[in-house]
């Protein structure tokens, strides 16, 4: 059977100061089809996926839907509503949902007219009802949103985006928040809707994913098309290797003898009023030289975890020591003059000041140092050679150290605050989603230099919901679900997926 | 279509330039309410100018009254480049007023040398205190110290004429509500025969060069300003955030303390319930204007006190309304603020795509 197409995007072209984010972009998405974007972070992806929902006014090129009587339509450009109603539907890598509303006030948000007098929900309802048999997502249409799981949300999402006679979905970084099972319900639930017809963009950085899921893959890279193939001809190494540009060496472990005991959990709760975020009764000791990965879904008390590490709360009962000493009231600066390195989840809103100079950033926890200051007064000297070593050593890219931080990328905000907190040879580190958002390279440097660190005999605590980071990177491996810590033996995907499940092994 | 780009960096030239025009066009912009009170405009204008350049007395009347805008606003500046609203600086101002007198009429007495640093320091310290108020209030229970200083304002005014109908009434004053004078020791001295002008002027510049080198260049200047861009991030970093959030509470109230002091001990010479047009609240233009650089705060300040100065001569000269100068403070904040708003982006004006 010829495939008829339901969109075409024809040298879409999108420039952002200097960069050019989309570079005259072809691509063809036919009917039925699962078509994967995949790229790195920055290749242009949600660039691409944003002219195609009229968020971004292209500097040329068009989008073309069928009107399914055979013809094609061009979409009038930057007009997210013409969008809509050429049946195309976005559901975002982050939740666009109302949390105090519920499922169904949340699905009919939008969708009905501003100046209505009567709402129609007997009509609205028996639409959902009859979706969600045809697709077999099913969500408690009147719970409300904040009593649902992350992946019941996720459904939401998705019945939302298809509640308006969508026949294009594109689904932005969908799995980011699923464990590994509910990532794969979720591509089984959308097979059948592909097999009534229809037409998916999925966006991924995640191979695996795309290569289980799609029909098509299209590989962008520094905002062009770089390769375009069929999945059942692509090859794993060949699409990285597109996606990436030059093989990368990705880092190597190298042995490294375990050391002193650094830090210390013993029986140590945390309330924070909410169950499934607190810290119930965790007892640990990590030790020089070791890499502990905590893997788990992200909202099961890694953040609690994190800002126990960091000093912002202080444990409810139990007892946190580092190298031996109990830590009476910890306080962020207590932890930083323990020896604690913190890399923040939140980089842009935890770890930068970003309208302060890259120079200032680089000395925000070093204001006691006499180094830095003599006798309460900024050594503006020595700020600037501790920042162009740094920027020199940690390879800080960007219009120099005077320059605000929030000119830099994020990756190069990453390194900036890798070179603050390493330079300190920090006794232990705690890196929280380190990687997250960065690309391959950048990605790579900051695993390189855990690693570096490892050999310096530090201890590393590494939160992360890559599951293949945690792999690669760690020497112990503990899975949070509900507050608690199992540490397990296994290497296996399936078998750490279903402890993030909460289901013991 | 019109579109907005952020602009990457923002120049000195562009900072500096920016509240310069801004006060230009709300100048300009005040010759349409003349025009409609029927005056003529360049006549205005030339009035309003010799009012503050006119004469040697012109000029330091409007000294004298920049003096009380310099030090409120640097209660504003210091306290915004920590996001701590101080809205309050009014009330502060009154505090301090009211220590100057209630140390300096007679309390305790002494030599010039004692008297004035000690009825300085007295204004300061009630002034500072009075902003810990609101301060604890922010850090201790999450209140929001726009409205808490804010309504503090008119708790504190009507405090005063309490104190001015008791304690602090001047048995002497014929029954109107006003304090005993300051012990001539300890009043601000003049800085010049025949005129009003006093040495409030010479404490308010001393103490803007002070903050601006606290803050550009100290230890403590860049805990304030890293609360003030990112109290998350800082609070990461080690800095204690509620303890810096009271120091610059502190320091702000002290600073609209000292404005009291100055007009109090300086100029009026006895506390009455109207001793301030709002001044407190002139502060938050005056620093506004000034991009909250302690520096700015002195320029900006002798604009406004010019503006005020020149527009009440002009008045007098042409019987036009004297409230036109709060119309051109109030269209040079507006000015400043649209001003920022381009110094931010850029505008272009791009064809629309043809679909």
């Amino acid at each position: 059977m010829e495939k008829t197409p339901v969109l075409r995007l024809r040298g879409l072209t999108k420039t952002f100061g200097p960069i050019t984010a989309a570079d005259a972009i072809d691509l063809t998405l036919h009917q039925g089809e699962v078509l994967a974007l995949l790229g790195e972070n920055g290749a242009g992806k949600t660039t691409l996926m944003n002219m195609l929902f009229g968020h971004y006014t292209p500097d040329g090129g068009t989008v073309e839907v069928s009107d399914f009587t055979g013809g094609m339509i061009t979409l009038p450009a930057g007009q997210p509503q013409a969008a809509i109603d050429a049946g195309i539907g976005m559901v975002h890598q982050h939740f666009t949902l109302a949390e105090n509303l519920s499922v169904m006030d949340n699905i009919m948000l939008g969708s009905e007219p501003l100046f209505a007098l009567k709402r129609d929900r007997k009509a609205a309802r028996d639409k959902l009802r009859k979706l969600m048999e045809d697709t077999g997502l099913h969500v408690p249409v009147d719970a409300r949103i904040g009593t649902l799981s992350v992946g019941e949300r996720q459904r939401v999402e998705i019945l939302k985006a298809l509640f308006r006679d969508t026949r294009i979905l594109v689904l932005d970084e969908p799995t980011a928040v699923l464990t590994p099972q509910e990532a794969d319900g979720l591509f089984i639930a959308l097979r059948e809707i592909v097999a009534r017809g229809l037409s998916i963009v999925f966006i991924s950085h995640k191979l695996r994913e795309v290569l289980a899921f799609s029909d098509h893959i299209a590989v962008l890279r520094h905002g062009q098309k770089v390769g375009e193939l069929p999945t059942s001809e692509a090859d794993r190494k060949a699409i990285a290797r597109l996606m990436v540009g030059a093989e990368n060496a990705t880092p190597q472990r190298a042995a490294v003898s375990v050391g002193a005991p650094i830090l210390g959990f013993q029986n140590i709760t945390v309330k924070t009023g909410n169950a499934r975020t607190s810290l119930n009764d965790l007892s640990f000791m990590l030790h020089a030289g070791e890499i502990l990965g905590i893997a788990g879904v992200s909202g099961n008390g890694q953040s609690a975890f994190a800002q126990l590490l960091s000093g912002l709360i202080t444990p409810d009962s139990g007892t946190l020591s580092l190298q031996g000493v109990a830590q009476e009231n910890p306080t962020p600066k207590s932890m930083i003059d323990s020896g604690v390195g913190r890399i923040p989840e939140d980089r842009h809103h935890d770890g930068v000041i970003s309208t302060m100079s890259v120079a200032e950033n680089m000395v925000l926890e070093r204001l006691d140092d006499p180094e830095i200051q003599q006798r309460g007064f900024l050594n503006k000297t020595a700020m600037a050679e501790n920042a162009k070593r740094l920027s020199a050593d940690y390879d800080v890219r960007g219009p120099g150290i005077t320059a605000r931080a929030t000119l830099l990328s994020g990756g190069n905000i990453q390194k900036l605050i890798l070179a603050r907190v390493l330079d300190r040879d920090p006794k232990l580190i705690l890196a929280n989603q380190p990687t997250r958002g960065l690309d391959f390279g950048a990605a790579a440097e900051v695993n390189r230099r855990l690693f570096a660190a490892r050999s310096n005999g530090a201890a590393v605590v590494l939160i992360s919901e890559d599951l293949d980071e945690i792999l690669q990177l760690s020497d112990r491996i503990m899975v949070m679900h509900d507050g608690t810590l199992t540490e397990t033996d296994s290497r296996d995907r399936a078998e750490i997926g279903l402890i993030m499940a909460g289901q013991t092994s | 279509m019109m579109q907005l780009q952020q602009r990457q960096s923002q120049s000195m030239v562009m900072a500096v330039l920016i509240p310069v025009l801004a006060a230009l066009v709300a100048l300009l912009l005040t010759a349409l309410p003349l025009m409609l009170a029927g005056a003529n405009v360049g006549e205005a204008y030339q009035q309003m100018y010799l009012g503050v350049f006119g004469s040697k007395f012109a000029f330091t009347e409007m000294l004298t009254r920049a003096t009380p805008l310099i030090f409120t606003g640097l209660a504003a500046a210091v306290a915004f480049q920590a996001r701590l609203w101080n809205i309050g600086a009014e009330g502060q101002l009154y505090l301090g007023a009211m220590a100057a007198v209630w140390i300096g009429t007679g309390l305790i007495d002494g030599p010039a040398v004692l008297m004035v640093p000690l009825v300085v320091l007295a204004g300061a310290l009630a002034g500072g205190l009075g902003m810990m108020g609101p301060a604890v209030l922010k850090t201790r229970f999450g209140a929001d110290e726009v409205v808490t200083s804010l309504l503090l304002n008119f708790i504190i005014l009507i405090f005063v004429q309490m104190m001015l109908e008791g304690p602090l009434k001047d048995p002497m004053g014929l029954g109107w509500p006003q304090s005993m004078p300051i012990l001539d020791q300890a009043a601000l001295p003049k800085l010049m025969d025949r005129m009003r002008i006093h040495a409030g002027l010479p404490l308010a510049l001393i103490c803007a060069v002070i903050a601006q080198i606290m803050l550009t260049r100290s230890t403590w200047g860049f805990r304030v300003r890293a609360v003030g861009a990112n109290p998350a991030a800082a609070r990461h970093a080690g800095i204690n955030v509620n303890r810096t959030l009271l120091g610059v509470a502190m320091i702000s109230g002290a600073l609209a303390g000292m404005a009291g002091v100055s007009e109090v001990a300086g100029l009026k010479g006895y506390l009455t319930s109207d001793l301030s047009p709002g001044f407190g609240y002139t502060g938050i233009v005056v620093a506004m204007l000034a991009g909250l650089s302690p520096a700015g705060v002195v320029v900006s300040a002798l604009f406004i006190a010019s503006v005020f100065v020149g527009a009440d001569s002009m008045s007098r000269a042409m019987g036009v309304s004297s409230y036109l100068a709060d119309l051109t403070v109030a269209l040079s904040l507006i000015c400043v603020l649209v001003g920022g708003f381009f110094g931010r982006f850029k505008v272009s004006f791009a064809k629309k795509a043809t679909a």
